[in-house]
């Protein structure tokens, strides 16, 4: 730690100027290293000493490992990517951006807000390169997604399964419960664990300023379930015939209802609107309640020492179909490149992001934790090493399930992130109609143009 | 380490440096302004003292203040002119009527209640020997960032099935004396109270520490005339300590009254603004960076101006007032 | 000349001289009561930051005292320069850059503040209370309105139509960039707190130096600011205190810069993604509050009785 005098006096002097003079010293960079670059793929520019800012909610180790995957990218091109990570993103960006300060990407997880940051002009179309990888990788399904107005902005990052039930498979076997296969058989063992005085479903929607996002999760699976994807998608845009209070919505949350909002099975249900959505998952490997609907990311919030495994404290079941005429229904969710400039730096790194060797790279820097997958079908199935993900990758690449994208991130924010969230959490919190609750959302939703 | 110096010495010498030239230049602008005289003295002074600050403001507050009054009559992207309707709907949605009753409640009763405790603490260890450690103790929780209050405050009022430990402190104690403990933060209108407990919690060294500044303040021979000649307790207080500190005491209250009006992120950690429980600050932030519609987080913002301006009147009157005695 | 170069020592109070109010004993147990109400949320953060994470949410945190189960491992994770979370080289730098956004942001708006203070108190105009009370009602301004046009300012300037008001300062993602916005946005509570303590120094003080032909710049030098030293402490560990803990002003001005978060931004990161490292949380949050509580405690001697002795109101 010791410091030459010298040096102390080179510090000061340079200090002294600093007010004047910028601080932008780039770093030293040597040269582009053949091992690197077999690890990245051909064709990109060198560009020494430039850096590329991607913005994104990440935060914490998670964030590190981004940094981890990107590595050889920099040390083949040169280009350096700065993660920049905050919690504080979805209300960042928009400011950062009317404020001039836009970085050079966005990871942005709500194509709603895709949308919003196309409209203000500042956003930039996907260049050519990206645009390829697209079409050659993914399902059309994330293609649209990334769209706006028939025109292809943001390809996506990684991607996550919703569709899963959270369980205990030394309690299951313990009590003698089985993995149920149908909707029916759920609800017929859901009963015997009532019968036996457990508690069925473990819940919680506490979030802070989100508080209520995890029962719109709950609606969605059974909207999908029930009435397929033309409808479900024809909920997200608002149309006719799929607004909150019409027919196939108002019978999807009162299935909800008879399921997350069932005292039989919950316990008191006004607790889920106080209880935080990550304790909720601590009861599992105790059984201090049976079953939780939740996404994989879930289980970084288990208590410490629990097995995630087949056979272990906790592990996951495909939350099973209703109605037969929809096949394999799976939810998902993810996030997106969206670019602010065309300068050639930014380019190369979005053209890398949209890569297969990019999503092998990431989801290698995960190593066993897993936590990271990608519906890019480049991907070979082998890379994961994880077998949660490796699960949920099975079911994201399936050509024959029907797919769909979480509705409250692909609407508009006023819904998506505002009166679905504080709807839901009423309706937990103190038992409101059904109809009441659909009505007072589907009033909320925003005029065409402001 | 000699990256860590060669990395961060330059960040410390631009500290320097920057604090350096801020005092230089001021010191030289003084000398120089210094050196006027006669009639231009008193117009260079005012230039001097308090231009730099009138900038700052009107770059920084005032521009923005207009700009948002202006946003306030756009719709949600700020593209087309809408009238009132933001003020319309603000007035008139069943939801913010709830939210306009509890920022009323918030504004009546915890700046009183806050800037009371701090007179009551000031006074009390005003009293006392060895008070910086009882000091220190009161002054803590403002030192804790908001998401460290946060989660304070969930260990104290976390609520579980009864089948399951109680791990907050309140549930905890009432389960101990026998009774089902409700779900706190759930029970209206309970739960606003028990916010409005953190906001005191966190606030009232702020309102000790001032006003204990100013009970030191006052000069103690008078003090001591006064306690010859008799007067004790609440005589003392009345006549002679609460008079002299009584116009901290009205700007610390209007201190806290913005602070209460301003206030989101207590709301926002623990009820997010669910259950009854929200203020139009918190309603703001969700409407500006949640639902991203600008011109009703705008008009709120307008709204809570309008609010202060009572504050405002009672502080001119007073200001007024106290120069008529004096 | 005498008054102005304050040879006179301050005479200081006896200990105990007026003080019967409630009696010194009552006084004291009053107090401590009150203390120890106001700690017990504080011990609960303090208790968590030690223990275990299954802990934590197993039971609450007095079984600390009955069931004692201590770790470090909460504190070595956020000092350990390897493992955690977005932090290669360990918390030092973000310490660093905290302190080298705060100490500035702290110094400026007080200066300015005591400046302006003193001239809206004793250099009376015409409209000088007008001013005093609009910069009173910009306290309400919430800081949220103010970081888009702030941000324009520094990316590109003002402009009314094709007139360049201002040109584009540049500063955003510079250190100069978040001490300029903590300025702007402390100056009216700082300035309407120390006007209410300047605005009430002896008349007679003033006057006295005003008939010895002292210029406003010697009496603020020389009067006002060693007697306002008492209210300048005060408002120095308030102002200390919101920056250091701040989080929305360095994360909108540093722009994307790498290198000059404050240590706040990056420990709110250590949550991780999903929010759920409770127990980082905690002694996280305990890491940051060190260094205001050293602040206040240095500065607290300063709120001493006895600097106006003497002199009567």
């Amino acid at each position: 730690m010791s410091i030459s005098k010298k040096g102390l006096l080179a510090g000061v002097a340079t200090a002294t100027i600093a007010l004047v003079a910028t601080f932008v010293a780039p770093a030293a960079y040597a040269g582009t290293s053949a091992a690197a670059c077999a690890n990245v793929g051909s064709g990109y520019a060198v560009q020494k000493g430039k850096t590329v800012e991607v913005f994104t909610s990440v935060v914490g180790d998670e964030l590190t490992r981004y940094a981890k995957a990107s590595a050889d990218f920099t040390a083949c091109t040169g280009i350096k990517i700065n993660w920049n990570g905050s919690d504080q993103f979805e209300a960042q960006l928009p400011v950062r951006v009317a404020g001039g300060t836009a970085p050079d990407l966005a990871l942005v997880p709500q194509p709603g807000l895709i949308a919003q940051m196309v409209a203000t002009g500042q956003a930039v179309p996907a260049p050519s390169a990206v645009v390829n990888n697209i079409n050659r990788y993914w399902s059309k399904s994330w293609r649209n997604l990334g769209s706006v107005g028939g025109r292809f902005y943001a390809a996506p990052n990684s991607a996550n399964l919703k569709s899963l039930v959270w369980y205990s498979p030394k309690q299951f076997a313990k009590y003698g419960y089985t993995v149920p296969t149908t909707w029916a058989d759920m609800f017929t063992q859901s009963d015997k664990m009532a019968a036996a005085g457990q508690t069925a479903w473990c819940g919680g929607i506490g979030s802070g300023g989100a508080t209520g996002w995890p029962s719109t999760d709950w609606l969605e699976e059974v909207v999908v379930r029930e009435a397929g994807a033309t409808v479900y998608n024809n909920w997200i845009a608002h149309k006719k015939g799929a607004y909150f209070s019409d027919a196939p919505i108002i019978h999807a949350m009162n299935t909800v209802w008879g399921w997350m909002g069932n005292s039989k099975y919950v316990g008191k249900v006004s607790t889920i609107a106080t209880t935080s959505f990550q304790d909720a998952v601590t009861g599992i490997p105790s059984g201090g309640c049976m079953q939780l609907q939740q996404a994989s990311f879930i289980a970084a919030s288990l208590p410490k020492g629990s097995v995630v495994s087949p056979t272990g404290d906790a592990w996951v079941y495909y939350l099973p179909g209703i109605n037969p005429a929809v096949t394999t229904p799976v939810e998902g969710g993810g996030e997106f490149y969206l670019a602010f400039n065309s300068n050639k730096a930014t380019v190369e790194v979005q053209t890398f992001l949209s890569t297969p060797q990019w999503a092998v790279s990431r989801i290698k820097a995960a190593g066993s934790n897993g936590g990271w997958l990608s519906a890019n079908s480049g991907v070979p199935a082998a890379t994961y090493s994880n077998p949660l993900d490796a699960l949920s990758a099975k079911y994201l690449s399936d050509s024959h399930s029907t797919f769909v994208f979480d509705a409250s991130d692909a609407m508009p924010a006023a819904i998506g992130n505002g009166a679905e969230w504080t709807g839901f959490t009423d309706w937990f919190a103190n038992g409101t109609p059904v109809k009441t609750v659909a009505a007072k959302i589907d009033a909320a939703w925003p005029s065409a143009s402001n | 380490m000699p990256s860590f110096w060669s990395e961060n010495l330059p960040k410390l010498g631009q500290m320097f440096a920057a604090i350096a030239i801020f005092l230089t230049v001021l010191a030289v602008i003084f000398f120089i302004a210094g050196k006027a005289n006669g009639k231009k003295q008193r117009p260079i002074a005012i230039v001097v003292f308090l231009g730099p600050a009138l900038i700052l403001l009107l770059f920084g507050l005032l521009g923005p203040a207009i700009r948002t009054l202006l946003l306030s009559f756009k719709g949600s992207a700020s593209k087309h002119w809408v009238g009132f309707n933001n003020y319309q709907w603000l007035f008139t949605d069943p939801s913010m009527r709830i939210v306009l009753r509890n920022t009323v409640f918030w504004i009546l009763l915890t700046p009183i209640v806050t800037t009371g405790l701090g007179l009551l603490l000031a006074i009390l260890l005003d009293r006392m020997r060895r008070e910086s450690v009882a000091k220190s103790l009161i002054f803590m929780p403002m030192a804790i960032s908001f998401v460290g209050a946060s989660i304070v405050w969930e260990f104290v009022y976390k609520f579980a099935n009864p089948n399951q430990p109680q791990v907050g402190l309140m549930s905890s104690i009432a389960h101990h004396l026998g009774f089902e403990p409700p779900n706190w933060l759930l029970t209206q209108p309970l739960n606003t109270f028990l916010l409005m407990v953190v906001f005191v919690w966190s606030q009232t060294g702020f309102a000790m520490v001032i006003l204990s500044a100013a009970i030191k303040n006052v000069p103690a021979d008078i003090m001591e005339a006064s306690s010859l000649d008799g007067a004790t307790g609440w005589r003392l207080f009345r006549g002679i300590t609460f008079p002299m500190v009584r116009s901290t005491f009205i700007v610390v209250l209007a201190t806290m009254v913005v602070a209460t009006l301003k206030l989101f992120d207590i709301v926002r950690a623990s009820t997010g603004g669910n259950f009854g429980t929200s203020v139009l600050a918190n309603e703001m932030y969700s409407e500006t960076f949640i639902r991203y519609d600008a011109g009703r987080g705008a008009a709120m913002a307008i709204v809570l101006f309008l609010l202060v301006i009572p504050v405002l009147v009672y502080n001119i009157m007073n200001l007024r007032r106290e120069r008529t005695i004096a | 000349m005498s008054l102005l170069t304050r040879n006179k020592a301050p005479k200081l109070a006896e200990p105990n001289a007026g003080r019967k109010l409630f009696g010194s004993r009552g006084a004291t147990i009053t107090v401590w009561i009150i203390a120890i109400f106001w700690t017990i949320p504080t011990l609960g953060l303090f208790t968590t930051s030690f223990r275990r994470k299954s802990d934590i949410s197993a039971t609450g945190w007095w079984n600390l005292f009955i069931h004692p189960h201590l770790t470090l491992g909460n504190y070595s994770a956020i000092f350990s320069s390897s493992t955690v979370s977005g932090i290669p080289n360990g918390i030092m730098p973000y310490v660093i850059n905290s302190f080298v956004i705060t100490i500035p942001a702290v110094i400026f708006p007080i200066t300015l503040a005591t400046m302006a203070a003193y001239c809206l108190a004793w250099v009376k105009f015409r409209g000088s209370d007008a001013v005093f009370y609009g910069i009173f009602a910009l306290q309400i301004v919430p800081i949220q309105v103010a970081l888009v046009p702030l941000l324009n300012l520094f990316t590109g300037g003002v402009h009314i139509g094709s007139v360049t008001l201002v040109p584009a300062l540049h500063i955003a993602g510079k250190f100069l960039g978040i001490w300029v916005p903590h300025t702007m946005f402390a100056l009216p509570l700082a300035i309407y707190l120390l006007h209410n303590f300047i605005s009430s120094l002896p008349r007679d003080l003033m006057e006295a130096a005003n008939v010895d032909g002292a210029s406003h710049f010697m009496i603020f030098r020389r009067i006002v600011l060693p007697l306002s030293v008492p209210a300048i402490a005060a408002f120095t560990i308030f102002q200390f205190l919101w920056v250091w803990n701040d989080l929305l002003v360095a994360l909108t001005f540093t722009g994307g810069t790498e290198g000059i978060d404050p240590l706040n931004n990056k420990l709110a990161g250590l949550a991780g993604t999903w929010g759920s490292h409770w127990e980082l949380l905690t002694s996280s949050a305990f890491v940051t509050i060190l260094v205001p509580l050293v602040v206040f405690f240095s500065l607290q001697r300063y709120f001493v009785r006895g600097l106006l002795a003497g002199s009567v109101k």
